[in-house]
């Protein structure tokens, strides 16, 4: 840790990791209902598990993103954070924001639309911290080093914000709803927040495998500019069936199935980037979940987003289980593992000691990620045959679910797997640490040279 | 990879693209916004009452156990057609019968069967629901789903 102020992520990792857990334990309640449905249903019935656990998400990966864009950018911009208490303070009103609108669905206190179910004034205390958090870094970005690391990630971050505000249009006619609705749901994830994931990719892979940086940015301008091109008109693969003109479909079937690319790009850029590097980096685990990242949100954005992209499938497999599947090795690909890497690359280094655990949290990168595919595969074949009963033979919906129950018995396993598996990682970063170096280390060594 | 390229044109193609690739799309929502207002949606059928009952629909989140047009959460039937379901295409105040019949109905109560809340819904509030439900319906929306199953 070059600069005093990139401590300043640690409190937001914390935070994060914390709402990531209870997220998890939302996520085996709702998986539980799916098996055994009477469970809890007098308690907590399943929307309010099934909000808590959508909403926990949003808001530990925006404060993931926070903790690690503090970490990274006075490295990159060779200064300090221009004010680390505004950090501080910006933390404790999103925490409270995220904390308030947890307990109050617990009593139904919610707007009603899908993911921004969040009250009105838990939306203007979240837009007020996020602006706190973008002023802070704008500062030490505008008065420090640019680069094309820090200048994407900045673009990243205040077009999110951007797109975020159109969280407070809710117009009475749906169909007109749902199309700015996606504004922000699809706008984001394939889309600004792509320039976020690639540019921590880009720092990540700077600093574990020493290649230079001309080559790495060049490359980030490539995939964002891939990622942009192909994901906003992309948007329209959300527009076949919703009211809109049927041009959509031919459109955004092609524009969404260039999606992958850059999903693609990733995968080859770190790859490449790994073998061509000399630096033999001793954070074995963070060069992990560097390559890992790509790699599961090829899968699980790419290859499983266009399994279900083009407007003729679509048609049949909408809102099924599929869709489930795909939402989940997506997120957790792209952006659950991408903040898991940084977190376990910075770690060490705002605790002062050499990389610790390592053993540990690498047997928590293949149990977790070992139970997200597994979930992924059993949702998939729930619902293609849910897809094909229902849409194809046109089976009523609940008969159709009576014949989908091991499938959800062996998600709600491997739920128990990704849990165990998140345990493992928690105690890797936050428990005492041990100088675990993994036995014969060098596999996970960048470049050829050195192996 | 793209030797002949350096970093800042592809900082300028990045730029440059993704503005005129912006432009394009929100034309086509601009478009999109109006042809959803003029042809496929009942603008004139938008009335207070449906507008209350999508207050209802948000107000007690059935997003999160339904989907309707195909988003939302997969617990529950969808129910962007419920209204065809119910038979209202042919029988309109028997569906209107039949969905409220269903919701006073709640809970069942069917041990081992997925469950729907109780909910206390003042005849205004359960008309406007079921009248939003029924202008949900009559969207064109390009003959989705494909089974009146949902
Ligand atoms: C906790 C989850 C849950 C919530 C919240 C919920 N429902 Fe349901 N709903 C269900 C389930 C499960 C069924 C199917 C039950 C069955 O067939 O036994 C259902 C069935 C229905 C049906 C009948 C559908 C059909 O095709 O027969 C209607 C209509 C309906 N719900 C309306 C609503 C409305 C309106 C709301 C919000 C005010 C709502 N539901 C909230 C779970 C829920
Ligand atoms: C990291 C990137 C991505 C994430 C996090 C993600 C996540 C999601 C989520 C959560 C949904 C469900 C939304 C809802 O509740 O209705 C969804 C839907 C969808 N996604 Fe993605 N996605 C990503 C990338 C992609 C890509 C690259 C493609 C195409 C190649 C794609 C294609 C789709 C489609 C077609 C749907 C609609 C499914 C339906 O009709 O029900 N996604 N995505
Ligand atoms: C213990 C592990 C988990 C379990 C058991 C679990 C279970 C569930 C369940 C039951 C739902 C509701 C699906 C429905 O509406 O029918 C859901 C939704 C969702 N979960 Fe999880 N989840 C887990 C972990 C995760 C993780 C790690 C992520 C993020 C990467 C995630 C992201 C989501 C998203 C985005 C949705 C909404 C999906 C959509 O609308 O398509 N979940 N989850
Ligand atoms: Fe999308």
């Amino acid at each position: 840790m070059k600069y005093e102020t990139q401590k300043v992520a640690l409190p937001f990792f914390m935070v994060a990791m914390a709402l990531f857990t209870l997220q998890v334990v939302f996520g085996l309640l709702a998986a539980t209902v799916y098996a055994f449905p009477s469970f809890m249903t007098d308690v907590m019935p399943f929307h309010i598990m099934r909000v808590s656990h959508t909403n926990l998400l949003i808001v530990w990966l925006l404060i993931g993103f926070m903790g690690c864009t503090y970490y990274l950018m006075p490295e990159e911009a060779e200064r300090e954070i221009h004010s680390p208490n505004l950090a501080y303070l910006q933390l404790a009103i999103f925490a409270f924001a995220g904390a308030a609108a947890l307990v109050g669905y617990q009593f139904g206190i919610h707007e009603g639309r899908e993911f921004l179910e969040q009250p009105f004034w838990v939306k203007v205390l979240i837009t007020i911290s996020f602006l706190m958090f973008l002023f802070n870094t704008s500062m030490t970005l505008h008065r420090g080093r640019k680069t094309a690391i820090n200048l994407v990630l900045m673009l990243g971050l205040w077009l999110a914000a951007v797109f975020w505000l159109f969280a407070f249009y809710n117009p009475t006619n749906l169909a007109v709803d749902k199309l700015y609705w996606w504004w922000v749901v699809h706008l984001w994830v394939e889309g600004v927040w792509e320039l976020i994931m690639a540019s921590l990719l880009g720092y990540l892979l700077i600093k574990m495998t020493g290649v230079d940086r001309e080559v790495i940015e060049k490359w980030l301008y490539i995939i964002v500019g891939l990622a942009l091109f192909s994901g906003l008109l992309g948007t329209g693969h959300h527009y076949y069936w919703i009211g809109a003109p049927s041009y959509w479909q031919p459109l955004s079937s092609v524009f969404s199935t260039l999606e992958v690319a850059p999903f693609f790009a990733m995968v080859v850029f770190a790859f490449t980037m790994f073998w061509k590097g000399s630096r033999n980096h001793p954070n074995k685990a963070a060069m992990l979940w560097a390559l890992g990242c790509p790699t599961i949100a090829f899968f699980g954005a790419g290859v499983w987003g266009f399994m279900h992209t083009l407007s003729f499938v679509n048609y049949y497999t909408h809102g099924t289980q599929v869709t489930a599947a795909h939402g989940h090795l997506a997120f957790y690909g792209a952006y659950v593992m991408l903040i898991l890497g940084v977190i376990t690359y910075a770690m060490p280094q705002i605790r002062r000691v050499q990389p610790y655990n390592q053993v540990l949290n690498m047997w928590g990168f293949w149990v977790m990620t070992s139970g997200m595919c597994f979930m992924t595969f059993t949702l998939t074949f729930a619902g293609v045959v849910q897809t094909h009963l229902q849409r194809v033979l046109g089976m009523n919906y609940m008969e159709v679910q009576l014949q989908l129950e091991l499938f959800y018995i062996m998600r709600l396993g491997s739920g128990i797997a990704v849990a165990v598996g998140a345990g493992m990682l928690l105690y890797a970063f936050f428990g005492p640490a041990r100088e675990q170096v993994p036995a014969g280390g060098t596999q996970i060594t960048a470049g050829t040279g050195s192996a | 990879m793209a030797d002949g390229l350096t970093k800042s044109a592809a900082r300028n193609i990045f730029y440059g693209g993704s503005l005129f690739f912006f432009l394009v799309f929100a034309g086509l929502t601009a478009h999109t916004h109006w042809y959803m207002v003029n042809v496929s949606t009942d603008s004139e059928g938008l009335t207070e009452s449906v507008e209350l009952g999508k207050h209802v629909w948000e107000r007690n989140m059935c997003i999160n156990c339904h989907s309707i047009m195909g988003e939302g959460a997969y617990f529950a039937p969808e129910l962007g057609n419920v209204w065809e379901r119910y038979g209202g295409h042919e029988n309109p105040e028997a569906a209107r019968a039949g969905i409220n019949a269903w919701i006073r109905a709640q809970p069942l109560g069917v041990e081992g069967r997925r469950q729907m809340p109780a909910y206390d819904f003042s005849d205004e509030e359960m008309n406007g629901l079921i009248d939003f439900l029924e202008w949900t319906d009559g969207i064109d929306d390009q003959n989705w789903p494909p089974h009146p199953a949902g």
